[in-house]
């Protein structure tokens, strides 16, 4: 076990992860104003996302755009709960949700039941976006579909979903989505305690995701994916049966980014189909991208970066936000195909350098 | 021949100027007198009365005002008088002189010599639904000899009959409505056919019922076919601009293996084009307003050609062998194109106006009109095709262009300008894309956003066709175009599309090549 942790990082930066984990965890507890308690919590949903991400894309090179989807799928879920937790207590009046009501329905379609426990959501959120991927990830990868085209697919698909949740019959609120909740196991949800205790539940999350995939990439499954990414036919060569790898990794960051999305949908409040919106997806790869595809910490310092930077940007000047975003896309894959982690590493010999420089004179005394 | 106003008369010239009297009754008189004199030329007198447009001289003749030319003109021979003897005074028609004026018109013009005004006439006339409508009808049917015509009395005349009191009528009239299965019958049948509340039908005979009931369903079976007909003309369209789109894409993922996800943006670039050109001939040229759309075809070709080969020159060039970044360059790209010409035109769509020439269309059914502006797209596409096929088969250009795709390491040896060759192919596709945009301007809305609803159908065209096939994306779009449409009335359009993904999941399990797999090798 002891070894284990050791292969999965230096003793140094074990220390700085949890070092870096309690502040975070903290941050509330320290200052941090009570308003921005949910939209951090919204970033540490992201940072999960962004492993999830990670692990497809940097790990086993499969870039995704379907990730949105199963994060959405996650919210879902989570969604379904917390309506159902409101029974009662709508403008209606019903135990139906108030949507269902505006549309005349008379009973809950079949696919809503069981989600009044609260356990029941939280293992679809995982369970859905799961089984999913594992269908499409195993049509797609037995047909060796890879490379541009697998991702146009999951593109495709996610429009699809889109599509279809969009559609008021789908039953999940068309464009208006799930919102109005109201509390979470019986916690009211605009308590401040409620909201930092998703904070700090979200913080675990996302230590947790984290050592999951740390785990999956330093062993001998996340080699044979490094392996898969790099030179597929030479692996399967060498015996490995590539379609089982990736599906397994594809599953399992797909249920990752459906768990981003059920702590998500109770800190923000709402969820809808522009959740799935194909740029949703496409953003998250740049995210991976921004940060450094490959190593996961710098996946999830990316997703801080660009949505801290959107959250900024669109308030101060709203119509320069795409231009950053498209901008950042180019200069990324052009100039930082490592990203920033890369270009730190890069960068490393000249500040080496500089502070050699620095010393000397220190030396010569 | 030299009309004063005191050359007037006879019978029909002392009806028609009674059609000027300033009492009700003797109005109503004097139409009578025309529909027993039965005289088509009588025609105008009336119309006008019913129009508002008769005017009464103070010599107490009946005059015609005429509201486009402010002319007055003579009642029967409708030429201009000069000096008419003003005041004119205008004569007050109530509803009841129309309601009495009206069928002695349409009696009148179905009498008339011009088949146009009978046609008109024998429409107007079968609305009305009275028994002298069905006597007139009748008469007029019996009369007639142009076939059109004919066609429309009996069509008229089954529309009055279905409604008779004598069985042996309406079963004439549902004999002919099932031959000619026209929705104009469909409520009047479902009339007839439905249960009252105590299971009888509305039409008591047996014999009638029947019959009804199987008219009923020739009217049915037409309008699905209508409908089909329609989903088919809107799925050709479809296809035709999926295949803009998608040529230019299977050429340039065919040849440089990167997939350009700011390709529909040369659509939405291309349109945008066209909405220019027509500004600028509003602005500068109005005289060729007409043609601003033959100018626009050039100018968006060589505009988003030209953004193109900047694209290929200054980003895609640098990325060659890493086709998962070039596809998020590209999506970079595109959102720079878009909030770019959000900001130069506005976030709402712009219009772009059909010209003359291309509105309207052609029936070819009743209830399914061809729009010149759809056959116009079609033919356009089959044209790019074949150039494009010509470029790539018969060109210096083309020959290098497929030995590029083939091994470029090979072409590059025997002296093949390979980053020219791959500029100008980009800077092809995107122009190809950019005459989608032309083509579609004419279709629909024009908006930033516009290309972004393509794109995703269009990748599915290349997978589906196969990368770099001109043969299979044609028929994959041509496919997916009018699957997409014949699926959506009956699953509606979200079904429409999941249906076409699945089935395109489930067929690369068999081909995953593609429907056209190229032939050599595949790199891995």
């Amino acid at each position: 076990m002891l070894t284990r942790l050791r292969e999965m990082h230096s003793p140094l930066a074990w220390g700085l992860i949890a070092g870096a984990a309690l502040l975070i965890a903290a941050l509330p507890a320290i200052g941090l104003p009570e308003y921005l308690v949910p939209q951090f919590g919204k970033f540490l949903c992201f940072g999960i996302a962004a492993l999830a991400m990670d692990l497809v894309w940097g790990y086993a090179g499969i870039l995704s755009l379907g990730h949105g989807l199963f994060f959405a799928l996650g919210g879902y879920s989570m969604g379904m709960y917390l309506m159902r937790s409101i029974a009662g207590e709508g403008v209606y009046r019903s135990a139906l949700p108030d949507f269902m009501v505006f549309l005349d329905w008379k009973t809950l379609p079949w696919y809503w039941s069981g989600f009044q426990s609260f356990g029941f959501a939280a293992v679809m959120s995982l369970v859905v976006p799961g089984v999913l991927a594992f269908v499409f990830g195993w049509f797609a990868f037995r047909s060796r579909i890879r490379g541009v085209y697998f991702s146009i697919v999951t593109q495709a698909l996610t429009y699809a979903a889109t599509l279809l949740f969009f559609q008021n019959a789908t039953g999940f609120g068309g464009n208006n989505g799930l919102t109005d909740f109201k509390r979470i196991l019986g916690a009211p949800l605009h308590d401040p305690t409620t909201r930092r205790t998703l904070y700090l539940v979200s913080a675990i999350a996302l230590l947790g995701t984290y050592f999951v995939c740390r785990f999956v990439v330093t062993s001998r499954l996340g080699r044979v994916l490094t392996a898969v990414r790099d030179a597929e036919l030479k692996t399967r060569f060498c015996g490995y049966e590539s379609t089982h790898y990736k599906v397994f990794v594809w599953t399992l960051s797909a249920m990752l980014c459906g768990l981003a999305g059920a702590l998500y949908v109770p800190q923000v409040g709402i969820i809808n189909p522009s959740e799935m919106q194909p740029s949703n997806s496409i953003e998250m790869a740049i995210w991976v991208a921004v940060g450094g595809r490959g190593t996961l910490l710098g996946a999830v310092l990316g997703a801080w970066l660009v949505v801290g930077g959107k959250s900024w940007l669109t308030a101060a000047i709203p119509s320069a936000w795409l231009y950053a975003l498209g901008a950042l896309f180019v200069i990324v894959t052009l100039f930082l195909p490592r990203g920033l982690v890369g270009l730190g590493a890069k960068l490393r010999p000249a500040v080496d350098m500089v502070i050699a420089r620095l010393r000397r004179p220190a030396k010569a005394t | 021949m030299v009309l004063s106003p005191a050359a007037h008369a006879g019978p029909l010239d002392d009806a028609v100027d009674g059609l000027a009297a300033s009492s009700e009754d003797a109005i109503i008189v004097n139409v009578g007198r025309l529909a027993a004199l039965d005289d088509p030329r009588a025609i105008p007198a009336l119309s006008a009365l019913c129009d508002d447009r008769l005017r009464a001289g103070t010599d107490g003749h009946a005059y015609i005002f005429d509201n486009k030319t402010r002319d007055v003109k003579h009642p029967i021979t409708g030429a201009v008088i000069g000096s008419p003897p003003r005041p004119l005074k205008e004569v007050e028609t109530s509803n009841d002189i129309r309601r009495v004026a009206l069928p002695v018109l349409a009696q009148l013009q179905l009498a008339s010599p011009n088949a146009a005004v009978r046609l008109a006439a024998a429409e107007e006339l079968s609305k009305t639904g009275s028994a002298e409508a069905a006597t007139l009808l009748h008469r007029a049917l019996s009369r007639e000899q142009n076939v059109g015509v004919r066609d429309v009395l009996s069509e008229a005349v089954a529309r009055v009959d279905l409604a008779s009191s004598s069985r042996d009528a309406r079963l004439a009239a549902l004999a002919i409505v099932e031959k000619t299965a026209s929705d104009a019958f469909l409520s009047e049948l479902q009339r007839m056919t439905a249960k009252g509340p105590n299971g009888t039908a509305v039409e008591t005979d047996p014999q009638v019922y029947a019959a009804a009931m199987s008219a009923l369903s020739a009217v049915k079976s037409r309008q699905r076919l209508i409908a089909f007909g329609g989903s088919l003309i809107h799925g050709l369209s479809l296809a035709s601009v999926l295949l803009f789109v998608a040529l230019g894409l299977a050429i340039t993922f065919g040849l440089l293996g990167v997939i350009n996800m700011a390709h529909g943006e040369m659509l939405m670039l291309g349109a945008y084009s066209t909405y220019t050109v027509q500004t600028l001939f509003h602005n500068y040229l109005p005289g060729a307003q007409q043609f601003y759309l033959l100018a626009a075809i050039p100018v968006a070709f060589l505009a988003t050609g030209g953004v193109g080969v900047v694209m290929e020159r200054s980003v895609i060039r640098h990325l060659y062998g890493r086709p998962l970044e070039t596809l998020l360059a590209t999506w970079g790209i595109s959102l720079l194109l878009i909030q770019t010409i959000r900001l130069i035109f506005g976030a709402q769509n712009v219009s772009v106006a059909n010209p003359d020439w291309l509105a309207g269309g052609t029936q070819i059914a009743q209830g399914l009109v061809l729009p010149w502006s759809r056959i116009a797209v079609v033919g356009f596409v089959i044209l790019v095709a074949a150039g494009v096929w010509f470029i790539l088969q018969r060109t210096r250009l083309g020959l290098q262009v497929r030995a590029v795709t083939q091994n470029r390491g090979m072409a590059a040896t025997l002296g093949v300008p390979t980053r020219r060759v791959d500029a100008l192919v980009f800077g092809l596709g995107s122009g190809i894309a950019g005459l989608g945009g032309v083509a579609l301007s004419q279709l629909g809305n024009v908006g930033p956003e516009m290309g972004q609803s393509y794109i995703i159908d269009a990748f599915m065209v290349v997978v589906l066709g196969g990368v770099g096939r001109l043969a299979g994306a044609v028929a994959a779009a041509l496919g997916l175009g009018v699957i997409n449409k014949l699926i959506e009335p009956a699953a509606g359009a979200v079904l429409g599309k999941i249906v076409v993904l699945v089935f395109i999941i489930l067929f690369i399990q068999r081909r995953p090549q593609g429907l056209f797999a190229q032939r050599g090798r595949v790199e891995a």
